[in-house]
């Protein structure tokens, strides 16, 4: 059998009676070693409102760079109890937040290492298909030279950095809005 | 650089499609910008045996009590476009109950719920891709997105595939339903063909005598390019 891949569908609105049993928001936790942070924000929609009823997954590698897959050809090892896989609803208030790990660098086109980042997707009733998207550090040396930031117009960066807290630099601040001035760029995978 | 080919066009629906109402508000405006497929795209988690429940794969037994309502079973194929298994990876459904409620508190449809059905349930496709549930055919039920408007009965599903790149939700429906005509979300998929796709087939070979109806349900994933570094 061989076939087209199959339509996406939204998720709708009651995703979490068949989602939530694997919400993980701490992806932190076992892990030793690494940069703990924790990333909070909220999901806007075009009129600026909280969006209750979304789901983010987080795909990432650990601090030392390694994905925790088999296939993963790199010679590094993983680190010991870091798995790199979050899922978390947002709240009535349209906010979202979960710890983890910085994650190390990976390597990109080229071999030329890519800046820290995470993969994001969002779900939510109204996405006919998922939203990707990607979350890098502040102030990471490596984000200027950065093959995928150096993609996205100069103007629209910024929607991909998380911001830190004054009074502590280890909770960064991200949203994610979906439309309007300030929207957040999504990928096409 | 793309590990994964992309999809056919018309074969995915756009994100904004106005029939459906909340996609005006939240389908993003600017184009999408593509992603090259390095190893963050290549790469995704898959899950062990020791996390899925093993009973996961039976809604009716959950509970107490066997839920009312048309017992069937679901199965078939997670492959890819090339038809090659995806084994080992995790499958999750949810559904309403047999008179269309689903358990959620944010669902308020008139409409019963049923303490012997949760309507959720997961499991790992086999060495050779395969999946089975046992359930019960879900019920339409009214949505507020137009006048009268009813979802066709449909059971949600989740598939991961072997990487990020892969990742896909999508809705299985019943053969034959009449409301399948007037569902924006069913016709968001703007080629037929594809669209057709997403209806699973009534099958006598996983039917089983006294027991249930068998429904077959097969899951396309992208199909890797040939050269895996392709440019």
């Amino acid at each position: 059998m061989s076939g087209e891949t199959t339509p996406s569908q939204t998720v709708g609105p009651y995703f979490s009676i068949g989602l939530g049993w694997l919400n993980r928001c701490d992806l932190a936790r076992g892990a030793s070693g690494g940069e703990r942070v924790t990333i909070r924000g909220r999901i806007l929609d075009g009129e600026g409102q909280p969006v209750p009823d979304a789901c983010l997954e987080i795909w990432q590698a650990d601090a030392h760079g390694k994905y925790a897959q088999p296939e993963n050809s790199q010679e590094k090892s993983p680190a010991q109890g870091f798995f790199g896989f979050g899922r978390m609803p947002t709240n009535d208030r349209g906010e979202f937040s979960f710890t983890t790990i910085k994650p190390g660098s990976v390597p990109g086109p080229d071999d030329r290492p890519q800046a820290p980042h995470l993969e994001i997707s969002v779900f939510m009733r109204g996405l006919l298909r998922r939203l990707v998207t990607r979350l890098y550090f502040p102030n990471d040396p490596a984000n200027p030279a950065d093959h995928v930031l150096n993609l996205v117009p100069v103007g629209r960066r910024a929607t991909l950095i998380a911001r830190p807290l004054a009074e502590d630099p280890h909770i960064l601040e991200w949203d994610i809005r979906l439309q309007g001035e300030h929207e957040t760029v999504f990928f096409e995978c | 650089m793309l590990r994964y080919r992309r999809p056919a066009p018309g074969t995915q629906p756009e994100l904004l499609h106005p029939p459906y109402v909340s996609s005006i508000k939240r389908a993003p405006t600017q184009p999408l910008i593509q992603l090259p497929h390095t190893l963050s795209e290549t790469t995704g988690p898959s899950f062990s045996k020791e996390v899925v429940p093993p009973k996961g794969f039976d809604l009716t037994r959950q509970h107490k009590g066997e839920p009312l309502g048309e017992r069937i079973v679901v199965s078939g194929r997670l492959v890819d476009e090339d038809g090659r298994p995806v084994a080992h990876s995790l499958v999750e459904i949810w559904q309403a109950n047999a008179a269309g409620r689903y358990l959620h508190k944010v669902d308020q449809h008139d409409a019963p719920l049923d303490p012997n059905f949760t309507g959720m349930g997961q499991t790992l496709t086999d060495e050779e891709g395969r999946y089975r549930f046992v359930t019960i055919r879900p019920g339409a039920y009214p949505w507020r997105n137009h006048y009268n408007a009813w979802r066709p009965r449909h059971i949600h599903f989740s598939v991961f595939g072997p990487a990020f790149a892969t990742r896909l939700v999508t809705q299985m429906y019943f053969p034959g339903d009449p409301l399948l005509e007037f569902d924006p979300i069913y016709n968001s998929v703007p080629v037929e063909s594809a669209r057709k796709r997403l209806i699973s087939i009534f099958d006598w070979a996983t039917t089983t005598p006294e027991i249930a109806l068998g429904f077959r349900f097969d899951i396309v994933l992208r199909g890797r390019n040939a050269t895996p570094m392709e440019r």
